[in-house]
């Protein structure tokens, strides 16, 4: 067993990009990170790359053989992982643990989406496979559907307001604008949140994560390695995954998400922190009321204070527990199976002192938090600084 | 198109009837079924079970933004009905306006169209719940 | 042996358009409309409904009905001139809808207006020879009509379900009689989407004719008079045509009151008189004689002697007809236009 970090990272700009082919955003994000981390083809042990359904988007599977492909890395073990929206997450801790057992040294965790050449309906029916086809998608419940059915809930149960939950995407956007990487770079108001137009009631548009192109990678070593490549490692200090019932109707709760909640637990076990040490967090605000769940979840607040906390300021740049300083799913994008690697990339720069604009002082803990479909799935990683 | 038929009908006994399965150890029902019982595991005595239909609005949410197919039926309501027996289950509350799906209101099955596979394909029956 | 119903269901769908709603797109006048044809609104089915989903509907009531087990059903047929599928049985949807066993016999009809009583026929004759114990037979469309034409102000939705065997009768079916010619009135092409028909040919030739001669015959038969008869149903595609079938028989405008269920929700077409009878078993007391006789056009005419239970009085259906024809709420043409498919490419479909 040895420690692992990551020594590199690398992410394409994410939006809408018509001249940006899925095997394109794969190698721009691989060679970033690549470079970023110092390290050379001949390095590279093995590659686990996130997408969720390039089958449904671009008709291409078997993306494991092309990420080592279109990276010049033929013949090295590459893997695809898949769990919808956790996908990159997911991707992280295999690269994790396959360094951790000490099989390979030096590893790329990488993650792609490519939703644009697909129609909006057709995004939104390869969306809909995240939640169970059977018994969910097939009643005409769309991702947004399945995550207002959640908000409705907490509202009812917490006292939860549609003001605080868009709240988190005025944070969020206010984030973005600040991250030359992000999808959006306009300020909102809760009125422009409030005005934007239903799309499952409570959830309107502005509630909501955009269809996203965009890949991110990051290269991980082992303790031994790292110190060859870099004198600012970003370590993984504890990596914690769970599941959950696939549809929602069979959770203990709707307004709870019990994977993350274990995610988190068996995390910070790992790391040996408490959510208090926690200096910035990257969640999965793939729609407001998400974040909401999220930070409840990870117990930077009780369960059921997650509106008020957000409210209260204590999420923003400049608050207690800075959240998605990126800007988040909502504002900086949600390329579905990038997504959990572009957290860790921007806790990795927050940890570096690299975050610019965006910089929390003194972040030595971050925390990433990927939650695939409904809640179905978590990864939750915690990172320190030297 | 003839899609994915199997798949369709060997679900027709829980999308027209709502059967499910019930642990007779433990007493639990299950919709949708469940051949194996989380709690009992081994244990677990499984047998079919068939629904009534009754139950009420867990939750909802009024859909604008549809998927594929479902464009002319919107804006439509999706629930969560927790039927009367214990489970959850999701599916559209009809012949309502939006406006009156509260949580805690009572519900009963009706038998309705879900999708056509195209104008020519197999028309998909199941279940859907109306306000009593 | 005693044949008759042993239960019955009902299914009406909730939305309606008003006659004058109709005549204000097409340039009619509204009062002269509704009063000429004696119709003032129809039903309207939802999107997500079509003849299957009603007949599932009215069957569910009826086994509820009955209180028997489903898996005792031995046939199921089901008559429309809207089943969802040229090829492919709505009866077997419906068998599996309400939890019949396969040990059944099943099978479509076709007859305009009169397919649902075709099917009560068919199954009274396997349940009297003693190769079914219960019977289903259901009359149920969601009738399409031309935009502009007459028939579009009547064509409507619904449908009813008789459960038809020889044990716990709620009414014995004492002797049917049908009359049926070749007769050209009113029809469809495979694959057209709306019915022809010859206007005022659809009137004494057709309607008239089949109805009066079935009628007359089977009174005959068994020495009966109009006024024998308490109530009397007939297919009735306006509020006109059944008043005026019963002046010519001899039947006053009371015996056929009750049962003429169109002037508020049209013409179900298969369901017609079906619905017709169920809304008068709804009130009738034992003893009751009830004729009952459908029209389909191309053409005949069916015709019952119905004599009421005691039964009936014990075991009221809970879900009444008026129910379904009081739940209701208006939408407009455009709605109703949308909703009927009479705008290109609108449809519950992938």
């Amino acid at each position: 067993m040895t420690k692992v970090a990551i020594i590199g990272v690398g992410m394409t700009k994410f939006g809408e990009y018509w001249e940006k082919s899925y095997r394109g955003l794969i190698q721009e994000a691989g060679v970033k990170a690549i470079r970023d981390a110092g390290v050379s083809g001949k390095d590279i042990n093995a590659i686990y790359g996130g997408s969720m359904t390039p089958g449904l988007f671009v008709e291409q599977e078997h993306t494991s053989a092309l990420m080592a492909d279109y990276t010049g890395l033929s013949g090295i073990p590459a893997t695809r992982v898949e769990a919808a929206c956790a996908s990159g997450g997911l991707a992280l801790r295999e690269a994790y643990l396959s360094i951790k057992s000490s099989e390979y040294d030096v590893v790329v965790a990488g993650g792609v989406e490519k939703m644009t050449d697909a129609s909006t309906y057709s995004a939104i029916v390869a969306l809909s496979g995240a939640g169970d086809q059977e018994w969910e998608s097939f009643h005409g419940a769309t991702f947004p559907a399945l995550y207002a059915l959640m908000a409705r809930r907490h509202m009812l149960e917490y006292g939860t307001t549609e003001e605080q939950m868009a709240q988190v995407a005025v944070k969020n956007h206010h984030n973005g604008f600040l991250n030359p990487n992000a999808q959006f770079h306009s300020k909102i108001t809760v009125k422009d949140v409030m005005n934007s137009g239903s799309v499952a009631t409570p959830l309107k548009l502005l509630d909501c994560s955009p269809i996203t192109d965009g890949a991110a990678a990051i290269v991980l070593a082992s303790e031994k390695k790292a110190k060859e490549f870099t004198d600012k490692p970003v370590w993984i200090i504890g990596s914690g995954q769970a599941s959950d019932t696939l549809a929602l109707h069979d959770r203990k709760s709707l307004s709870r998400t019990d994977a993350a909640i274990l995610a988190g637990k068996r995390a910070y076990e790992e790391a040996k922190v408490k959510p208090s040490d926690i200096d910035i967090a990257e969640v999965h605000d793939c729609f407001t009321i998400a974040e909401i769940l999220a930070i409840e979840a990870l117990g930077f607040c009780k369960i059921g204070e997650g509106g008020k906390l957000t409210e209260k300021g204590e999420t923003a740049l400049k608050g207690r527990i800075p959240v998605n300083t990126s800007g988040g799913l909502k504002a900086k994008g949600h390329p579905v199976g990038a997504t959990g690697i572009a957290q860790a990339v921007e806790v990795a720069l927050q940890l570096r002192g690299e975050a610019d604009k965006r910089q929390v002082k003194n972040a030595k803990i971050g925390l990433t938090h990927n939650v695939g479909g409904s809640g179905a799935t978590c990864a939750v990683h915690i990172f320190k600084n030297d | 198109m003839t899609e994915k038929i199997p798949i369709h009908w060997r679900l027709i006994p829980q999308r027209y009837n709502l059967i499910g399965t019930e642990c007779r150890t433990c007493g639990e029902k299950f919709f949708p079924p469940r051949d194996w019982c989380p709690k009992c595991r081994r244990k677990g005595i499984i047998h079919e079970f068939k629904f009534s239909g009754k139950g009420e609005v867990y939750s909802y949410s009024v859909v604008h933004v549809p998927p594929a197919g479902f464009e002319f039926l919107k804006p439509y309501v999706l629930g969560i009905i927790k039927l009367r027996e214990g489970p959850l289950v999701t599916a559209q509350v009809v012949d309502c306006k939006p406006d009156d799906v509260k949580i805690g209101k009572k519900v009963s099955l009706v038998f309705r169209k879900i999708i056509a596979d195209g104008d020519a394909g197999i028309i998909r029956y199941g279940y859907k719940f109306k306000l009593v | 042996m005693k044949i008759g119903i042993v239960s019955y269901g009902a299914y009406v769908p909730k939305y309606r358009i008003r006659t004058g709603e109709i005549a204000r797109v097409w340039g009619e006048n509204a009062k002269r409309v509704s009063s000429g044809l004696m119709v003032y609104e129809k039903s309207v089915p939802a999107l997500d409904e079509d003849t299957a989903t009603i007949s599932v509907e009215a069957s569910r009531n009826a086994v509820e009905h009955a209180g028997i087990n489903p898996k005792e059903i031995g046939a199921i047929y089901v008559g429309s001139e809207s089943h969802p599928y040229a090829v492919k049985p709505t009866a077997t949807i419906v068998a599996a809808a309400i939890g019949a066993s396969p040990d059944l016999t099943a099978a479509d009809y076709e007859f305009a207006c009169k397919a649902g009583t075709a099917a009560m026929q068919t199954c009274m004759g396997l349940a009297k020879a003693d190769y079914i114990k219960y019977g289903l037979a259901i009359g149920a469309d969601t009738s399409q009509g031309k935009p502009g034409d007459a028939l579009e102000y009547t064509a409507s939705a619904g449908g009813a379900a008789f459960i038809i065997g020889t044990k716990n009768i709620i009414a014995e079916i004492l002797d049917t009689y049908s009359y049926t010619t070749d007769t050209p009135d009113f029809w469809r092409r495979e694959g057209e989407e709306f019915p022809q028909h010859g206007s005022r040919f659809t009137g004494d030739p057709a309607y008239f004719k089949h109805v009066v001669s079935a009628s007359k015959r089977i009174m005959e038969k068994n020495k009966l008079k109009p006024e024998d008869f308490k109530y009397v149903v007939f297919h009735q595609p306006n509020g006109k045509f059944p008043l005026r079938a019963a002046s010519i028989l001899g039947f006053e405008k009371k015996q056929v009151e009750l049962g003429l269920l169109t002037p508020y929700i049209g013409n179900t077409y298969s369901g017609s008189s079906p619905l017709g009878l169920a809304r008068v078993l709804d009130d009738a007391k034992a003893g009751d004689l009830i004729l009952l006789t459908s029209y389909g056009s191309g053409a005949g005419s069916d015709s019952f002697v119905i004599r009421v239970e005691k039964e009936n009085e014990k075991r009221r259906n809970k879900k009444r007809v008026q129910r379904y024809v009081d739940n209701k709420e208006y939408v407009d043409y455009a709605i109703y236009a949308k909703i009927k498919g009479k705008i290109k490419e609108v449809g519950l479909q992938k």
